[in-house]
């Protein structure tokens, strides 16, 4: 994917020099001075907040710097009159179309919006249809596409002008790896013709693919240029840990306890560690296997290492549940074998289309499962089926031993949720939405007094008690969605992208909390998109149209696919191979 | 002079686009029509057939504690007149029961000394009068019968008696350009400018908050085009759709209400299409001004319909309201549509009436574009 510099120096494709952006009080970009340098990808790698999207805004001419000067192709960029608009292709996110519009009307619209003559646009939407594999589906309402169809038409209006410099903000969210690879494939063609994409992401894996990065935290730029010489910093000091089955959860956790080192994670069936500087010495061959090192792990070293100490969540659990006195049943129900989820059959059919058909897995309880499939698969209608939100039309799936389809208030008083945008409600302060999550959830009110008070201690959220949900960092966000989900001590966690646009640190802090429950006995069935989530899971169930076509450890599934071609397959060529597999 | 011409074509083709995408939405969306067409035939119907100020026919009961000749006469002519329904009450207790139930709107007492006050000299005869205050325009209606059928019966039994008539002028009414004053002469113009008041301002408050709340706004804002182009393509289907509608509403009242248009075609779609100036400024305004739907159609609906509805000279009349609420209606488009639609209705194509009002409403008009000019930067800041 490596494109090769021309011979003469080109001048950057845009130059920002001290730019600070501000909204009222709060700062955006607080001074930013870089270059993208041109017919590359540039990764736009920072958390949310860390003013990715303003950034963006800036250089598409949607917004006014507060201070300090931004060229764009050679120009100052102006929402009108000026050159830039007519040759910066910017694709929003969410990808800025009209759903209620035809994929050939929104081309159409485009097309007309940039004024290209018929001719013209007969040759780039013939281009631009073959190049997005939509020519079949040129009548269909864009709202009805699937969200990698939908990332596909978004960058072909953004591309009908033929741009030099294309912004893309967060292509990548809520889009499954399938469709992101072959976006990947699509930017390389364009970089290859010389045009400049600026790619922004949380992901540090998407990150790593680019040829040059521009990392944001918190409105300042902490790094500037190629990933793999921010990589080097940690060369020498990161190692793989193979650990026995099951062990991997508490070997991360007495690896990070450890003083040398600076980040521990789960990968599949081994421990990912990095040593702190000087200390790589104490890691020995025998145990410890020396692998390369990846932009994350320098990621994580730049921001001050992974958080460490024991879950307070977990401490904090009440033994005897309270949802145990707030719904009958309690841990009386849970059978002895131990299953706490029960898929058996589940079969949802929409009209003539079936969603789900015939999935079936059980979870254990201590066990964290992970639903994965591309986008529109029917990973989100088993999941809500399983959390009691939808019927299903045939098959039967229980938590904690309840009958979702017989008794759902029961069954959903022993489950808790957390859904990726954190729907809390950002209105009410921290304290109300505590104490509005335990009350609809039922708890007594000595035991509210209790569960609350110790949620505020263990998330540290004491000094935000009163500050509205909508304004807390994203952290904290997570937190309090978490501390709300957990209150009334669920037997069953459903996380649904539970980390999506959130930074590594934040990550792994969640999952920190995660794993520890597990400990504590609780089930977690989990949907993501990002494969490094994923890893955390002890077994994976593979959806796909519907249909559950694989089911295994991260390990057992990379193992099905390991051929001479594909020697140390990630999760994520799993994930693309199985399901082409299937497909043919 | 063909750079110029290039120029101008691409100018065309990229207002053209943004016209047919708000066109295909509109289309598209099952809300726009019920808007367009549900709405504005539900109002005309409501204020057609459900609404009426004029009085028909009055329940009362009526008491009579007199059994002498002159309340036996007079009692005929309450019984008689086309206004009242005269249901007989034995007493006042029965009668007060009719009222309290609401099986009448009005209680009639004909007092036992009736007949003997009215002959004799220096007493005046009584008749009470109780009404339901509840329903005040009810109430005024009684009121205003009962002393005309009062009138008629000393008339009457003046003449019966050889006397002189009591009075020798008598004030007779005519109304001009409603000759019967029916109310829905004047309700149904009245409810065509709610109607224009809705679809301009609610339709377009929506245009632009809708688009920053799905995100495509930004896509729209990236590319090269202007203010201008997206002013007048934001607009135009919204103009288009209101005159349809408005044709819709003015067939409806001439051949289904049977309204008179004693003006020309041309001067009520010029009056109707001025309107839409300040109308539709005022819905861009908001939508401008308001990043979600609902804060905008809310806001809609508190400038503009309900100004459309109590200010505008509609429901209530202008020069009843106290001089600083008549100040404020000077600032109401709808105001000067109100009167004008009236013109070209119920009198002709009184320019001197119109062109004044269309000049405010123009006025009102520039203010609100202007401001949205002001605010409409292509930014998202």
């Amino acid at each position: 994917m490596s494109v090769h510099a021309p011979a003469t120096p080109a001048p950057p494709a845009a130059r920002v020099l001290g730019l600070v952006k501000t909204f009222g009080t709060a700062t955006a970009l607080a001074g930013i001075s870089a270059a993208l340098p041109p017919a590359r990808i540039i990764g736009l790698v920072g958390p949310d907040g860390a003013g990715k999207t303003t950034l963006i805004r800036l250089l598409a001419g949607l917004m006014q710097p507060t201070a300090g000067t931004l060229e764009v192709l050679g120009s100052t960029p102006r929402a009108e009159g000026g050159i830039t608009q007519a040759q910066t292709g910017y694709m929003p996110q969410r990808f800025g179309l009209y759903e209620d519009l035809s994929v050939l009307d929104n081309l159409t619209l485009y097309a007309n919006l940039r004024a290209l003559d018929a001719a013209t646009r007969r040759q780039r939407f013939a281009q631009l249809l073959s190049f997005t594999d939509l020519g079949s589906f040129t009548e269909r309402l864009a709202g009805n596409l699937s969200g990698g169809m939908k990332q596909k038409l978004g960058l072909a209006c953004a591309l009908l002008g033929r741009p030099r410099l294309l912004l893309l903000d967060e292509p990548g969210v809520g889009v499954d790896p399938l469709s992101r690879r072959e976006l990947w494939r699509m930017v390389n063609d364009l970089v290859a013709g010389g045009v400049t994409v600026l790619w922004s992401t949380a992901y540090l894996e998407e990150a790593e693919r680019c040829a040059h990065i521009w990392l944001l935290d918190g409105g300042r730029l902490l790094y500037e240029g190629a990933p793999a010489r921010l990589s080097e910093r940690v060369r020498g000091r990161v190692f793989r840990r193979r650990v026995a089955a099951g062990q991997a959860r508490q070997t991360a956790e007495s690896e990070l306890a450890r003083e040398a080192v600076l980040d521990a994670v789960i990968q599949g069936a081994s421990v990912r560690v990095v040593a702190k500087p000087g200390a790589a010495g104490e890691f020995h061959a025998g145990v410890y296997e020396a692998v390369a090192p990846r932009l994350e792990d320098a990621y994580v070293e730049l921001l001050g290492g992974a958080r460490k100490g024991e879950s307070l969540l977990a401490r904090g659990w009440p033994t005897g549940a309270p949802a145990d006195t707030a719904a009958a049943g309690g841990a009386a129900a849970v059978k002895a074998d131990g299953v706490l989820v029960r898929a058996a059959g589940l079969t949802r059919r929409f009209g003539d289309f079936v969603a789900a058909d015939n999935v079936g897995f059980e979870v254990h309880a201590g066990e964290i499962y992970g639903l994965l499939g591309p986008n529109g698969a029917g990973k989100s209608t088993t999941f809500r089926m399983l959390c009691g939100l939808l019927m299903p039309s045939g098959g039967a799936a229980s938590v904690a031993g309840v009958n979702l389809s017989r008794a759902a208030s029961r069954a959903r008083a022993r489950l808790g949720y957390m859904a990726q945008k954190f729907s809390l409600y950002g209105d009410l302060s921290v304290a109300q939405n505590l104490d509005y999550f335990a009350d609809i959830y039922g708890l007594q009110r000595a035991v509210k007094r209790e569960r609350v008070r110790s949620m505020v201690e263990m998330f540290e959220l004491a000094p935000l008690l009163h500050s509205n949900a909508s304004l807390l960092p994203l952290g904290f966000k997570q937190r309090l969605a978490l501390a709300c989900a957990t209150l009334h001590a669920p037997a069953v966690l459903f996380l649904d992208e539970p980390t999506s646009g959130v930074d590594p640190l934040m990550r792994r802090e969640f999952w920190h909390h995660i794993n520890a429950l597990t400990t504590r006995g609780v089930a977690v069935v989990v949907t993501t998109h990002f494969m490094e989530e994923a890893e955390y899971c002890d077994r994976i169930g593979l959806i796909w149209r519907g249909r559950k076509i694989a089911e295994g450890t991260p390990d057992e599934l990379k193992e099905r696919v390991r051929s001479p071609a594909l020697a140390e397959p990630t999760l994520e060529d799993a994930f693309i191979a199985l399901i082409q597999g299937e497909a043919a | 002079m063909s750079d110029t011409l290039t120029r101008l074509r691409l100018w065309w083709q990229q207002l053209a686009a943004i016209m047919i995408k708000e066109g295909k939405q509109v289309v598209r969306d099952p809300s726009s029509w019920i808007i367009a067409v549900v709405l504005p035939l539900t109002f005309l119907f409501l204020f057609g057939f459900g609404i009426s100020l004029d009085t028909t026919v009055v329940r009362i009961a009526m008491v009579r504690e007199d059994g002498g000749r002159d309340a036996l006469a007079f009692a005929a002519a309450l019984t008689n007149s086309r206004w009242f329904l005269v249901v007989a009450a034995t007493d006042r207790r029965s009668a007060e029961r009719a009222l309290q139930d609401q099986s009448v709107k009005a209680v009639i007492i004909i007092p036992a000394e009736f007949g003997r006050r009215l002959n004799a000299q220096n007493t005046t005869a009584q008749v009470q009068v109780l009404v339901d205050g509840a329903e005040p325009n009810t109430a005024n209606y009684v009121h205003g019968y009962v002393q005309a059928i009062w009138n008629g019966f000393l008339a009457a039994r003046g003449r019966e008696q050889g006397a002189a008539p009591a009075a020798a002028v008598s004030v007779e009414v005519r109304y001009w350009y409603n000759a019967n004053a029916v109310s829905r002469w004047f309700l149904i113009p009245g409810s065509m400018t709610v109607i224009m008041t809705l679809l301009g301002t609610l339709l377009t408050s929506l245009v632009i908050a809708r688009e920053y709340e799905r995100g495509t706004l930004e896509a729209l804002y990236a590319t090269p085009l202007t203010r201008g182009q997206i002013l007048i393509g934001k607009t135009l289907p919204y103009f288009l759709l209101a005159m349809v509608s408005m044709l819709v509403c003015v067939l409806t009242a001439l051949l289904l209400f049977k309204l008179p248009l004693r003006g020309s075609f041309l001067a009520l779609g010029l009056v109707s299409a001025v309107f839409l100036v300040p109308a539709l400024g005022q819905g861009l305004l908001i939508s401008v001004t308001m990043r979600t739907q609902m804060a905008a159609a809310q806001l809609g609906l508190m400038t503009g319909y309900m100004p459309a509805m109590m200010l505008s000279g509609f429901l209530f009349d202008i020069h009843s309201m106290p001089p600083w609420l008549q100040a404020i209606t000077l600032a109401i488009p709808a105001r000067y549509m109100n009167v004008s639609l009236q013109t070209v209705f119920l009198a002709g194509d009184l320019w001197s009436v119109l062109i004044p009002n269309m000049l405010f409403m123009l006025a009102v008009g520039a203010l609100f574009f202007g401001l949205t000019w002001r605010r409409l930067h292509k930014r998202v800041d």
